[in-house]
């Protein structure tokens, strides 16, 4: 038989079940950054920040300290814990809605002040938890319950590229865009989260991460059909890679 | 070396991603519900199973585990 591997739960996930919808990518997300805070010996000097938005109740699934943040607030919360305790490793999780939208300010200035937290942003194109109301990352034409005849991006612009918005700051900092669509985009997705912990350890510089995601119950589909509508549509806008490294 | 396939019935939530991703077709969902009332993944051909752990790499909910034990009977 040929050498086939092993799998476990890694230990910075809790054994609680989560309250994600079928499909939701979320929960890879979640294991992702869980193997990262294993992978390097922290989850004992780790404190997370959950955001407002589905991952809400993020605490319950993480074995390590965590913070509830008010709306999109994460990144000012994170600032304040990780100044006072600089040796603690500090992450925010954070959707569109959250991030994008109501804690824009914050996430720019936490970016541009060189602030050294890590950021996860799971950009899923909708707002998911308050019932699919049209985020800034919504796509041209996409349905949501605002926009029930599809975004029109002449009245409310282009979706925002957050990636690559924080990367034309002047600050140093690493700011990448992965996927979990496909079993290469989570492979991948693991490498970059990981290296933005591993800056976080060095104390390099402020670390950002865009996580493509879906939203299968919001967007109406399958959580197959969910994949492939994300892979046409939002890859082809929202490119993956690494737009800054620190130097 | 063998290997032991889990899939942890009542975490699944039927979403189907393993099943879509599963390299040698091994996976099914059921046609019984489990206690949350989803359809759970099942190895339908575990003769086939080569454990890639590609469906443990998808799975959104931790539900698909591989261990590895010292048995020489797989």
């Amino acid at each position: 038989m040929a050498k086939g591997k092993t799998f476990s739960k890694p230990k910075a996930l809790s054994d609680a079940h989560t309250h994600y919808c079928p499909g939701c990518t979320h929960g890879i997300i979640h294991r992702l950054v869980a193997e990262a805070i294993d992978d390097l010996g922290i989850r004992g000097r780790t404190v997370g920040v959950a955001p407002v938005g589905c991952a809400v109740l993020a605490y319950n699934y993480f074995n390590c300290d965590f913070q509830e943040a008010a709306h999109g607030r994460a990144p000012a919360m994170a600032t304040g814990i990780k100044r006072v305790r600089p040796d603690l490793m500090v992450f925010t999780y954070q959707g569109d809605g959250d991030l994008a939208s109501i804690g824009l300010g914050e996430i720019v200035h936490a970016a541009n002040r060189g602030e050294k937290f890590t950021t996860i942003f799971v950009n899923n194109a909708i707002y998911g938890m308050t019932g699919g109301q049209m985020a800034p990352t919504t796509m041209p034409d996409q349905r949501t319950t605002t926009s029930p005849f599809g975004r029109k991006a002449d009245e409310v612009g282009m979706p925002m590229r957050m990636a690559e918005l924080l990367a034309s700051l002047a600050t140093p900092a690493y700011v990448t865009r992965q996927a979990v669509l496909r079993p290469k985009h989570i492979n991948k997705a693991r490498k970059a989260i990981k290296q933005a912990f591993t800056y976080q350890v060095a104390s390099r510089c402020f670390t950002f991460v865009e996580v493509v995601s879906t939203c299968p119950t919001n967007w109406g589909m399958t959580p197959t059909d969910a994949i492939d509508w994300a892979e046409e549509t939002l890859l082809p806008y929202y490119p993956l890679g690494e737009f800054k490294v620190p130097e | 070396m063998a290997y032991e396939h889990c899939i942890e019935t009542e975490r699944c939530k039927g979403c189907g991603l393993c099943v879509a991703v599963c390299p040698k077709n091994v996976l099914e969902l059921a046609t019984e519900v489990n206690t949350k009332g989803y359809f759970p993944a099942f190895r339908a051909r575990p003769d086939d199973c080569i454990y890639c752990a590609i469906c443990c790499n998808m799975c959104p909910d931790v539900a698909i585990t591989i261990a590895a034990s010292e048995d020489e009977s797989a």
